[in-house]
């Protein structure tokens, strides 16, 4: 290796691709641009699906810190000192707390003509909450999309997760139950604690976070009333900060004021459901592998493009080494070549990523049952899959050139 | 006599798979400095192979070669590329150009090896295409070029770093009858100016240049006759 043997090798290079068929080299520059977005689109959609799950469930949901009852516990003991505290914090933007309690909705009661029968019946949990504070953390009011928000004075009128109500959850099983004949409007039965009172369906909450579908929100003096906490002490706290980057220093501060012995304090990525954790690195693999697949594929191609031509360019080959030009530069030659369809690939993928991809997705996010998938593709994960698929074809590229910039000189000249 | 190429008893076998066929059959020969040396024979009798192990573009079966005071059995693969590189010049019957290389590019390219820089190359590809006559198409692509034409920037590429040795192979095979007489003349000019050369052609009619005629058949010397 010497630095003429590489310079030869770039001037070859350069007059190679630039004097080759134009449609052959856009034809490999879109293989390759088509390789780097599978390699970075696929995992990134399989992911953002679970992302935005995880996105969802903090914004509308967790917020950036979530506090709840100890497992030891029934509620959040010493609530009102909590929030209190919790509220006084400069890098708190809003606070909201939710009684949470089990129960049961009945409808059609009044249609019942036997006594044997089983009522429209489902069961979820009542949270009670103030309504305001609660948008103000979580704007559930953006999740109704039947109906109306609820307001402070409302005294017999409930919001209703979609996973309840068989109109948006069409699933007709025994063991999991929705209401069949309620809609917005209904009159139906809410039973909580052995206490019964006739409510309003008022709206209609479809977010795709479980937590919230399958729950009934309430107003939190009426629930409070209901399961008689008259201590004011709440089962949730929903903590928004002005700056989510603080979230762990927060945390400590509550640890350090000694509320972890009343509650469990978890920043949003602690209070993720397992289950997403979980998928999130299972289809992170998934996409991994999908990836793997489409490296190898693109190494391939690179592979049979520089063999063929440099099969087809075997006599040029022999006289450029006859001449005396060293296998090196030969070799250097077609590396460049394969560094150029990459990187001209990975360019042009990358432009279409984060210039019509990603913000098209953002727009226009995948309907799922579970997320309204996005597309996730960190810089870090776009460099590091850009940088696989240069190494890839930089030993594709290698391979084939070494192979016949090593055959014997004057075989290769007269072709045998 | 100053010699600058001395072959003892080449042999040249090839294997077909079954059997050995001999194509040179101990060759001796010894080229003096500034020579004209024209090796002719029919077809099959050995002119291209001999030239190819004199050019070291392949090796001897049996035999020694040396080059000026260089043993060329003891050097290694590369250094055979770069003796070729420094000290011989080719030229080839199909002018093997490379297609998507200009007529100066072409010649640049063992230029560049050398060492020299792009802007030196050129400048001895240009002066290397005034001496064959076309430094006018310096920037054409050999698919533009005429064949005579071709064979002219091959000739240029073989000259273009001033070699001790200029092999030719049929250079004029693949000629019309006046691009031929062109090239030829070349050749003698480049002989008049002290180049040694040796050249491989079926055409008898242009032995009358040469210093010496070198007739093979069937892989031995049967005739070495000295014109000048």
């Amino acid at each position: 290796m010497n630095f003429n043997s590489i310079s030869v090798g770039i001037f070859l290079a350069i007059r190679q691709i630039r004097r080759a068929n134009i449609w052959t080299n856009i034809l490999i520059v879109f293989v390759m641009t088509l390789t780097f977005l599978n390699l970075v689109v696929v995992g990134g959609i399989l992911v953002g699906l679970i992302e935005a799950s995880v996105k969802s469930n903090r914004t509308h949901y967790s917020s950036d810190l979530f506090l709840t009852n100890r497992l030891e516990k029934t509620y959040i003991e010493g609530s009102t000192k909590i929030i209190k505290f919790v509220e006084g914090l400069p890098e708190v933007s809003a606070v909201t707390a939710r009684y949470v309690e089990s129960g049961r909705l009945e409808a059609g009661y009044k249609e019942r003509t036997r006594q044997g029968d089983i009522l429209d019946n489902a069961s979820g949990l009542i949270t009670g909450i103030d309504p305001e504070k609660e948008n103000e953390v979580t704007e559930l009011a953006r999740k109704v999309v039947e109906g109306e928000y609820l307001e402070s004075g409302d005294e017999d009128q409930i919001l209703i997760g979609g996973n309840l109500l068989f109109k948006y959850s069409p699933i007709d099983s025994p063991g999991l139950r929705n209401l069949k004949t309620a809609d917005l409007g209904s009159r139906v039965r809410l039973v909580v604690n052995g206490n019964t009172k006739e409510v309003t369906i008022k709206g209609i909450i479809k977010s795709k976070v479980g937590e919230l579908d399958q729950r009934i929100f309430i107003t939190d003096r009426v629930l409070r009333g209901m399961i008689g906490r008259t201590d004011y002490n709440v089962d949730e706290i929903a903590v928004k900060l002005k700056d989510p980057a603080y979230v762990g220093q927060v945390k400590q501060i509550l640890i350090d004021e000694g509320f972890d012995t009343q509650a469990k304090i978890r920043t949003w990525n602690e209070a993720q459901p397992k289950f997403l954790v979980d998928i999130k690195d299972a289809f992170g693999l998934l996409g991994d592998i999908i990836g793997s697949v489409g490296l190898v594929v693109a190494s391939i191609t690179i592979f049979i493009v520089i063999f063929v031509n440099a099969i087809t360019r075997r006599k040029y080959i022999g006289i450029l080494k006859g001449v005396g030009v060293d296998s090196f530069a030969i070799e250097v030659a077609y590396i460049i070549q394969s560094l150029f369809y990459a990187v001209a690939g990975t360019v042009i993928g990358v432009i279409v990523l984060y210039g019509i991809l990603v913000p098209f997705v953002d727009a226009h996010p995948i309907n799922f049952p579970f997320s309204d998938g996005i597309l996730v593709a960190t810089v870090s994960g776009t460099l590091w899959r850009a940088f696989a698929l240069l190494v890839a074809t930089i030993i594709a590229g290698y391979i084939p050139a070494k192979i016949v910039s090593r055959q014997n000189t004057l075989d290769a000249i007269l072709g045998r | 006599m100053n010699t600058i190429i001395s072959a003892k008893k080449i042999v040249k076998s090839f294997h077909n798979g079954v059997t050995d066929q001999t194509v040179l059959r101990g060759v001796s020969l010894d080229i003096a400095l500034g020579e004209f040396v024209i090796i002719i024979g029919r077809s099959g009798a050995g002119k291209s192979t001999l030239l190819y192990q004199l050019g070291l573009l392949d090796h001897p079966t049996h035999g020694t070669l040396r080059i000026g005071e260089v043993d060329t059995e003891k050097l290694s693969s590369r250094e055979r590329t770069q003796f070729r590189l420094s000290e011989l010049g080719y030229i080839f019957q199909d002018y093997a150009l490379v297609p998507e290389l200009t007529a100066s590019e072409n010649i640049m390219i063992p230029l560049l090896s050398r060492g020299l820089s792009k802007k030196e190359s050129l400048l001895f590809a240009k002066n290397a295409l005034e001496k064959v006559g076309i430094a006018s198409k310096w920037k054409n692509l050999p698919s533009q070029l005429s064949g005579g034409e071709q064979q002219r920037v091959s000739i240029a590429r073989a000259i273009a770093g001033n070699p001790k040795i200029v092999f030719a192979d049929e250079p004029t095979a693949n000629l019309d009858s006046e691009s031929s007489a062109l090239v030829v003349n070349m050749f003698r000019t480049l002989h008049k100016e002290g180049q040694t050369i040796v050249m491989v052609t079926h055409e008898e009619e242009y032995t009358q240049y040469a210093d010496r005629v070198v007739t093979l058949r069937d892989g031995e010397i049967i005739d070495i006759k000295r014109r000048k």
